[in-house]
């Protein structure tokens, strides 16, 4: 790269071209990839705690008394078709048409707030039981992960509706269309995550 | 990168011009028929696990660990083709780069704890923890 830029340096006409070179766009995007790559760790931190952790039951229940998978199928089912919804909106976006846009955030919104719902509801219903992150280890670091998880969906949902009123606000600017596509890596890496959730935790849980 | 150099300025110029103007349409590459794929595929490594666990399908918990786990990889991998439109070329391929480098970070962090703790449990078992377990059954 130092020769590149000597030469760049050198040749005057080109030297333009290598400022551009840095266009803000991609650097954007590229950008919001290393924060999700950092975010990817984050999740590796708290699998690897629950890895370790997942037998602590301290004469607690284990994950063969607690969890519902019928309910982990269905909120999974959720999930992977708001994946799908995000890319229709993205579909939608690329013919520039804002309504369709709209629509298919508004639906991808919706299914998120049920996976939402769906978890919080299993959250009460363990606390109920007695079963808090303060009951062993191991409910400390499934509170954690899915926890966290559940954190990033909340808070995906936040960013579909300020994106919505933005959308309809000002149309599908550059802006706009290169913020639907940071918030759709971030939808569909948060769907990866889960994938690693339903396996390790709730499925590999049954099984053990 | 030094072919993409080698260039002589017009063609260099005529290159970014492109680039740039491309870049709107950039996820050109997301198409319906791509996130049908990918849906369908995810449905089914989805379906699979989860009917192999609730219907106790496999005799022996540790081979279908094993085999979750594998489709688990895969539908990962689907979702990062179809969904995430991940690809060589994507950014220059520092996307990837990326990717890697972080699969590597987490592999570490899995493998490193599970394996650390699993031997110091071990070795920490015969000392520490039989001896509530000998008074609880002995009461």
């Amino acid at each position: 790269m130092t020769t590149n830029a000597t030469d760049a340096t050198q040749n005057l006409p080109s030297s333009h071209f290598y400022v551009r070179e840095h266009h803000p766009e991609q650097g954007t995007l590229l950008g919001f990839w290393l924060y999700l790559m950092s975010d990817c760790l984050l999740f590796a931190g708290l699998f690897a705690t629950y890895a370790v952790l997942s037998h602590s039951y301290a004469g607690g229940p284990s994950g063969a008394d607690i969890f519902d998978l019928p309910l982990v199928a269905l909120n999974t089912s959720f999930l992977l078709v708001s994946s799908i919804t995000f890319g229709f909106a993205m579909l939608q976006m690329q013919l520039k048409r804002v309504n369709g846009t709209l629509l298919w955030l508004g639906v991808t919104g919706l299914l998120g707030v049920a996976f939402i719902g769906l978890e919080l509801y299993e959250f009460a219903h363990l606390l109920g039981e007695g079963f808090g992150p303060q009951r062993s280890a191991f409910l400390t670091a499934f509170f954690a992960l899915v926890g966290t998880h559940g954190l990033h969906v909340s808070f995906g949902i936040i960013w579909i509706i300020v994106l919505m009123a933005q959308v309809k606000r000002f149309g599908l600017t550059t802006d706009n269309n290169r913020r639907l596509m940071c918030l759709s890596m971030f939808w569909h890496f948060l769907d990866v995550v889960w994938i690693g959730v339903f396996t390790f935790v709730y499925l590999m849980g049954v099984l053990q | 990168m030094s072919e993409h150099n080698a260039l002589p300025p017009s063609g260099d110029s005529h290159d970014h011009y492109q680039g740039h103007h491309g870049e709107e349409t950039r996820p050109g590459h997301s198409t319906l028929k791509g996130y049908i794929t990918g849906f369908v595929l995810s449905v089914i490594l989805t379906a699979i696990p989860f009917w192999l666990v609730m219907g106790n399908v496999i005799d022996g918990s540790g081979l279908t660990a094993l085999v979750i786990l594998i489709f688990a990889a895969a539908q990962i991998f689907v979702h990062m083709i179809y969904f995430l439109h991940m690809s060589p070329k994507a950014e220059g391929g520092w996307n990837l780069l990326a990717l890697i480098f972080t699969l590597i970070l987490v592999f570490i962090a899995l493998a490193g704890s599970v394996w650390v703790m699993y031997n110091l449990n071990v070795n920490m078992m015969p000392g520490v923890m039989s001896e509530p377990v000998l008074q609880m059954q002995s009461q």
